[in-house]
């Protein structure tokens, strides 16, 4: 038998250990699913205006939903827009808010942490004392005005989400930080002679990374959640973009159908609101499952 | 001439309180140590848990930054140095850690914590790194084909074979050994006691071997330097400490190190009350309060820290 390298054993343990967990398979297929839907979005739903595929093609302009049938298979939502369509290309939209938030927000936020805690001091006084004033204001009442001051759209509101986000980040990392500081293994690598910065990259960050990607993967569905209540409230996307919280948006008034039928309208609230729904469960679950695959004390028998 | 020279070295915590963080007191850690360390010698440090032997070793590497004092070592004061020269010097005074699960890196493999010493001050080949720690694990008495593998695979004596490799791969002068067996069990101390004494002998090594086990002390050391309370209180050659203590808490600790002889029945000393608070240190000797031959004098007067003939050295009203 050929020895295996002993990263790539330790990578091979991680994987049999997330994919024993049944709540991890749910996870990975949903996000399975949606990725395939994004990635092949123009395959599944082309588009009508290929310079702008994220626009919702409608036809008519009539406020009332209409069922699904042979041309809309999902239905139309308020204003006709065709709900398929919409759901279709929301998932790239929700992917990239997902992604463009989180990954700005943990950058700044572990950059700032870790500068923090590693020189503590006067800089981690003031650095931390700045976060201090910024937790102090809910985040949705900070996002909205920010949008407010930069104006509506959605860059706007994704801006507004990785400028809020980061604050948690900073926390984590810099109590992971605190308390890796002081180890042996980081004392012996500054004897050796090796650079703040070195230490930093080589022997802290390494060591103090994995919540972090728990809580990003986690924060991917909650950030969803914000940019599609940014949405809901008319703060987001232009009308007509594809984005599953404008398109609950579009059908609030029709939440309870007519007198005696009050699920008439089922599919233009239950369709978009699922998708979030499971999109944000799917990421949920992974940041759950990675928590217990990396988790030092859970980790080996 | 002494190749690490420590004179009067003091570092006291300060204990903050409050939000405007007010300096309310100090801890005296380490409250005027002074000695000496020649070319290829060992000098253990003894004394009990929070006596402040750590701090000591790590004030000399400014680890620490001690509050006052001189540090020398070869030739050059290294508490006035910039970090980039305090760099290089410590490339020949290097340390071993106590504790050999905290101590490596648990993120990279056995070569690349060895290698980290060499890739940072000098510059050679990928091929050349290689064959140097491949000889610095075969020098500790490690395979070299574990060079791959990373430390939670190692036992706790392994692991501390390969932090000596890696305090060993710049050649260094000097290595401060900070109780570098006590987390081990009996059986392997031995070994690597056994195995820092050979290197020495063929690196032509200096020692500041730090412990509060008397016996592992003795085994290994030249001369034996006890201390109390952040201060030391007795210094002499390893046979004449052993043979002749001339301090009473000396005397005390070897009372207390069990012989493995049941027909031997000793006078053991045994020390009333528990060791003062080092932020506030009993006046006169440290010791005073413990003392079991203290007199008026002791709680009035610091006793001064004098040769008695053949390079012993106390601290002691009674001498």
């Amino acid at each position: 038998m050929t020895q295996q390298h002993p990263r790539l054993r330790e990578f091979k343990f991680t994987l049999y250990r997330i994919f024993r967990n049944p709540s991890a398979i749910i996870g990975f297929s949903l996000l399975f699913i949606f990725a395939g839907v994004a990635l092949f979005a123009p395959q599944i739903a082309p588009p009508k205006y290929p310079h702008n595929p994220y626009l919702m093609p409608h036809k008519g302009f009539s406020p009332t939903p209409k069922p699904p049938s042979q041309t809309n298979i999902f239905g139309t939502t308020s204003g006709q827009y065709d709900i398929f369509y919409g759901v279709v290309w929301g998932t790239r939209t929700a992917f990239k808010i997902g992604m463009f938030v989180v990954g700005i927000a943990a950058f700044v936020g572990v950059t700032l942490g870790a500068v923090s805690g590693y020189l503590g001091g006067i800089v981690d006084e003031a650095l931390m004392r700045i976060t201090d004033v910024i937790w102090a204001i809910p985040t949705l009442v900070l996002a909205m005005a920010i949008i407010v001051a930069f104006g509506r759209g959605l860059d706007k509101v994704m801006i507004a989400l990785a400028l809020v986000g980061w604050r948690w980040y900073v926390r984590v990392i810099r109590s992971e930080i605190l308390t890796l500081r002081d180890q042996d293994f980081v004392q012996a690598a500054k004897i050796m002679g090796v650079s703040d910065l070195k230490i930093i990259l080589r022997h802290i960050l390494p060591n103090a990374i994995y919540p972090v990607l728990i809580m990003a993967s986690m924060d991917m569905g909650s950030m969803v959640i914000t940019a599609s209540f940014l949405s809901f409230v008319g703060l987001g996307a232009p009308k007509g973009y594809a984005d599953w919280g404008q398109m609950v948006a579009l059908a609030r008034n029709y939440i309870v159908g007519p007198p005696g039928d009050p699920l008439k309208f089922w599919y233009a609230i239950v369709i978009p609101g699922g998708c979030i729904v499971l999109f944000v469960l799917a990421w949920n679950l992974i940041g759950d499952a990675l928590r217990d695959a990396f988790d030092p004390k859970l980790r080996r028998r | 001439m002494a190749l690490l020279e420590v004179n009067n070295l003091k570092k006291y915590f300060p204990i903050k309180k409050g939000i405007l963080s007010r300096t309310v007191g100090q801890v005296q850690a380490v409250d005027g140590v002074s000695f000496t360390l020649k070319k290829g010698e060992t000098l253990g440090l003894v004394g009990e848990s929070g006596c402040g032997k750590t701090t000591v070793g790590r004030s000399i590497l400014r680890l620490i930054e001690p509050t006052s004092g001189q540090v020398t070592f070869n030739g050059q004061n290294l508490l006035r140095l910039e970090r980039e020269e305090l760099r290089k010097v410590r490339a020949s005074l290097q340390i071993i850690f106590q504790d050999p699960f905290s101590s490596l890196d648990p993120r990279m493999n056995v070569g690349q914590i060895i290698a980290e010493p060499i890739r940072n001050h000098l510059k050679i080949s990928k091929s050349e790194m290689r064959n140097q720690v491949a000889y610095l694990m075969e020098r500790v008495g490690l395979h070299p084909e574990q060079m791959s593998r990373y430390p939670h695979e190692f036992s706790g004596g392994q692991r501390q074979r390969i932090g000596i490799a890696r305090a060993l791969a710049l050649n260094p002068l000097a290595v401060i050994c900070d109780e570098p067996v006590s987390a081990l069990d009996v059986s392997i101390q031995a070994q690597v006691i056994n195995l820092l004494a050979q290197l020495q002998e063929q690196m032509n090594l200096s020692y500041l071997f730090i412990a509060h086990d008397l016996s592992i002390v003795e085994h290994i050391s030249d001369r034996v330097a006890v201390m109390y309370l952040g201060r030391i209180v007795e210094l002499a050659t390893d046979r004449e400490l052993y043979q002749n203590p001339m301090h009473p808490y000396t005397q005390a600790l070897l009372s207390a190190v069990p012989i493995p002889d049941p027909e031997i029945r000793k006078k053991k000393i045994l020390l009333q009350g528990d060791v003062p608070s080092p932020i506030n240190p009993p006046s006169g000797c440290a010791f005073h309060t413990r003392c079991p031959e203290r007199k008026e004098i002791c709680s009035r007067e610091e006793p001064i820290f004098q040769n008695i003939g053949a390079d012993h050295w106390v601290a002691c009203h009674l001498m």
